[in-house]
């Protein structure tokens, strides 16, 4: 798993993102219409495409994306 | 002595609530495709009603499409989490309602989302038991009035309605052998805080709780926890699935149709695709229901008997999981 392999792929399960939006210092709530689903949309990413269990403990000490990529590639 | 499911009725409120009037009241979500997956388009919902209000309406349709007597009942389970009345059980005043005998007993279970299985295990013990011979099974839900009003998460996911079920005693065992879990330690993952002995209603109680996605609860509406009821699901359900085969002797290609709780659409997909079950022995009907919490399965299943004529000899597994956090699963021979 690359960096941007890990953006590319939150995009497309995100859906109406075009590739290359996604940057590691951006803040979550800059990603278009954030919400809740787009957060549950992420985890459900994490533990299904990089077997890796981020939680609500994990999320709430990232700030940026690349925050949630150093939490996944820590973990797996 | 065997077990089996009779029939199911169901019954739900008048009023509707379309995705339409969720986007006039949230017009900002009306920019997140991502809602659609979902898989909500409309839900019914309570105003005045109580759960049991709908599970009299989904009892007195049972016994008008079977065409029998409510007499034929002699024991009255009522499974909800929405009770009318701190004490009587809430079955008590159903079981007025409905004019049942006085030999008939009746009960409250308070389980949610897991309700169905727990309720139905309890159901078929008492059959197996010799103590009864044909049960009321009555699941419902009118959880939308425990939701905040500014809560966009559980607006858009639940809905209300009611199920009834006639378990009976049978010559065959339809009903196969259950799995039934708790994890106590995560009570507060699914909760609804104040209103009971440990944490009584005061002027604080209604305090609204913003999180970070701007969805409101308070700690007397419905409070979850998305990300742990996620993992949960996700770690539990696909190892209830092999529990439960393991327990009636069946392989998983042996199902004809996997039933879980109609949580949300979304969540039943990822499932379904973690466990490799194809699209047509899984069943994803939450778009015009929404998440009933414990009618969910068996409103499924009644929908299921009434799109397929020809049932006989299949198998379906049940699997509920939800709030306590508790979990369960059976299989039931059509």
């Amino acid at each position: 798993m690359t960096e941007n392999d890990f953006y590319l792929s939150i995009e497309r399960e995100i859906g109406e993102i075009d590739p290359g939006t996604l940057k590691a210092d951006m803040a979550f709530n800059e990603i278009p219409n954030w919400s809740s689903m787009h957060f549950l949309i992420i985890i459900a990413l994490c533990d299904i495409e990089y077997g890796v269990k981020v939680t609500g403990e994990d999320f709430k000490k990232c700030k940026t994306l690349g925050d949630l990529y150093a939490v996944v590639k820590a973990k797996r | 002595m065997g077990v089996k499911i009779v029939h199911i009725s169901t019954a739900f409120p008048n009023k509707e609530f379309t995705n339409s009037e969720y986007f006039s009241l949230f017009p900002e979500q009306k920019d997140n495709p991502n809602l659609a997956k979902i898989g909500i388009e409309s839900r019914k919902i309570v105003e005045t009603e109580t759960a049991s209000d709908l599970a009299i309406d989904a009892a007195q349709k049972l016994v008008s499409d079977m065409g029998v007597s409510i007499d034929i009942f002699d024991f009255l389970i009522f499974c909800s989490p929405d009770l009318d009345f701190h004490t009587p059980a809430t079955a008590s005043y159903i079981h007025g309602q409905l004019n049942l005998e006085e030999n008939c007993g009746a009960i409250d279970i308070t389980h949610g989302c897991s309700g169905f299985l727990y309720s139905l295990s309890i159901a078929k013990a008492l059959i197996e038991s010799g103590q009864c011979e044909n049960i009321l099974l009555l699941n419902a839900s009118a959880g939308t009035k425990k939701i905040h009003s500014n809560d966009k998460a559980g607006r858009y996911l639940f809905g209300d309605g009611a199920a009834a079920t006639w378990v009976s005693s049978s010559d065959v065992n339809s009903i196969g052998n259950f799995q039934l879990c708790t994890r106590g330690k995560s009570y507060n993952k699914i909760i609804i805080k104040s209103g009971g002995m440990r944490h009584p209603l005061d002027s604080n109680s209604g305090h609204p709780k913003i999180d970070q996605f701007g969805n409101i609860t308070s700690d007397n509406t419905l409070f979850m926890d998305n990300v742990s009821v996620f993992h949960f699901s996700m770690e539990v359900v696909p190892a209830l699935i092999k529990e439960v085969l393991s327990k009636n002797k069946l392989s998983f290609e042996e199902i004809d149709y996997f039933v879980f709780h109609q949580a949300n659409g979304y969540l039943l997909e990822l499932l379904r695709k973690k466990m490799n079950i194809e699209n047509d022995r899984f069943i994803n009907d939450i778009r015009n229901i929404g998440n009933t919490v414990s009618a969910t399965i068996p409103i499924a299943l009644a929908q299921l008997f009434q799109n397929n004529q020809n049932l006989e000899g299949k198998i379906i597994l049940l699997a509920g999981f939800g709030t306590g956090l508790s979990w369960g699963g059976t299989i039931i021979r059509l």
